[in-house]
């Protein structure tokens, strides 16, 4: 299988507003994908939908061979939230641990291992409460990689942390991506944008970049994402 | 749903409470300041608190679990843990469930704390078994517990689920024949107290309170509390949505 997430005319209304309006897209499998655009463009939605927890109008996505949200699905995608979701008044070592025992086959052992991974082997036994924001989002990370999920969608991961950590993350992003995992992470920060094997760049529910780094920068003529990014966004505002 | 799944839910619920000494004792002890306080009320009143004392001990943990469920269950909620709960394995029953053992848990102790000190120290007086007075108030809890985890789901603040309480619980209260008998309400309020499952569970205590063995009375009132409490977590199963807008 090439592609992990199939997306086929999305369409997602919140309140009255229609958030995505007709959404296509492809996100290849062992790859990490990166969802970019300004804040209130409809990345968390996409994802949202991408997890299963979003209602939709109407189109269809396609998770792994299985529609979105499928109860199969639960054991093999991992979600973590833009705002950190764990348990404030848990140690970190306990939430990693109480979400690996929702997984069949994840050990208190693979808790610890996730812990250790972004960077928090230090704060374990800290109560969520007492951490900084940064370390916050981290607990929150390190409870979607322990259930070694096929897809890790990943809302904004990056916010808030330090560079070397920041560096850190992409290197583990990438290297669970070697060893086969499909990722899809958002971001609003640019200079992020290149550290991506893919982009889909969304902007007001549409998409107006798909493809790689290498693609975009060609197809605006820049070698500046940020700047490339801006290009796209004139050409394609002088179309409509 | 999943044993292990449920346990560890079950765990985790314990662990924050481990962590949150403060609401454990006041759990613990709140109802004994107020028992204490009722059985002074009543100081000149010989015999006033045989028949109050044993209705408290299982109003104040139905008022108090139903208050502390919903605002945990707000709190996995808004802070999108129950949201990222119902993306992983986990049955939402392992959810309901795993609240429902550690809250009973807590309520088992609540009740029998507060039971020890009205038998002991204010020499309360029952014709039936001091067991079965706390078998109905953990009931009772557990009914408490389930509203509140069923009505949080029409609370999006705080301030909102802490006024579900008066509406919820203190009709219930009232109507219990805790204040008046109730045979001597206006009709359509003892209409309306049939209905609120508080009711089963204060009768079955009075029975046990006047009769030395177990009433075929008080076991229907228990397995109607019981069943209620049943209910209720069902209509919450149906409240944990996993898909939103």
């Amino acid at each position: 299988m090439d592609n992990a997430i199939e997306v086929r005319d999305l369409v997602v209304v919140r309140g009255r507003r229609e958030v995505l309006h007709g959404i296509t897209t492809s996100v290849p499998a062992g790859k990490v994908t990166g969802l970019l655009g300004p804040s209130g463009s409809g990345k968390t939605t996409l994802m949202r939908a991408i997890v299963g927890v979003q209602k939709v109008r109407s189109g269809r996505v396609d998770v792994l061979g299985s529609p979105a949200g499928s109860p199969a699905l639960r054991a093999r995608v991992g979600y973590l939230t833009q705002a950190p979701s764990v348990y404030a008044d848990l140690t970190v070592r306990e939430n990693a641990r109480y979400f690996a025992s929702l997984y069949p086959g994840i050990t208190s052992a693979d808790a610890d291992q996730a812990i250790r991974d972004v960077g928090l082997g230090q704060a374990a036994d800290q109560l969520v409460s007492t951490l900084s924001g940064g370390q916050h989002s981290r607990a929150s990370l390190a409870c979607a990689l322990v259930g070694k999920p096929d897809l890790l969608v990943l809302d904004e991961p990056t916010v808030g942390q330090d560079p070397v950590l920041r560096d850190e993350l992409w290197q583990r992003f990438h290297a669970l991506a070697a060893a086969g995992t499909t990722l899809v992470v958002s971001s609003h920060v640019m200079d992020e944008a290149g550290r991506c094997d893919r982009l889909v760049l969304v902007r007001e529910g549409r998409i107006i970049a798909d493809d790689t780094p290498t693609a975009v920068r060609a197809d605006a003529g820049t070698d500046d994402l940020e700047d490339a990014f801006l290009r796209l966004i004139r050409r394609e505002e002088a179309t409509v | 749903m999943s044993v292990k799944i449920l346990l560890r839910t079950t765990g985790r619920v314990l662990s924050q409470l481990r962590h949150d000494r403060r609401t454990v004792a006041m759990v613990i002890l709140l109802p004994l300041v107020l028992l204490t306080l009722i059985y002074y009320l009543f100081d000149k009143q010989p015999g006033i608190f045989d028949k109050v004392g044993i209705i408290l001990i299982g109003v104040f943990p139905f008022i108090l679990m139903f208050l502390i469920t919903s605002i945990a269950m707000l709190r996995e909620r808004t802070t999108g843990t129950l949201e990222r709960l119902l993306t992983t394995p986990l049955h939402k029953l392992d959810l309901l469930f795993g609240y429902g053992i550690a809250f009973g848990v807590l309520a088992a102790v609540q009740a029998s704390v507060g039971a020890g000190l009205a038998y002991w120290a204010f020499g309360l007086h029952t014709a039936g078994n001091a067991a079965l007075v706390i078998v109905i108030a953990v009931a009772d809890a557990v009914l408490g517990m389930a509203l509140g985890l069923f009505f949080s789901a029409f609370a999006s603040s705080e301030f909102q689920a802490v006024q579900f309480m008066p509406l919820v619980a203190f009709p219930q209260v009232f109507l219990c024949g805790l204040f008046a008998p109730r045979d001597q309400m206006a009709d359509w309020l003892h209409a309306l107290s049939t209905i609120f499952p508080l009711t089963y569970a204060v009768q079955g205590l009075q029975e046990v309170g006047a009769h030395a063995t177990p009433t075929a009375l008080m076991w229907r009132d228990l397995g109607i509390v019981a069943g209620a409490a049943v209910l209720a977590l069902a209509l919450s199963a149906a409240t944990l949505r996993r898909r939103t807008d």
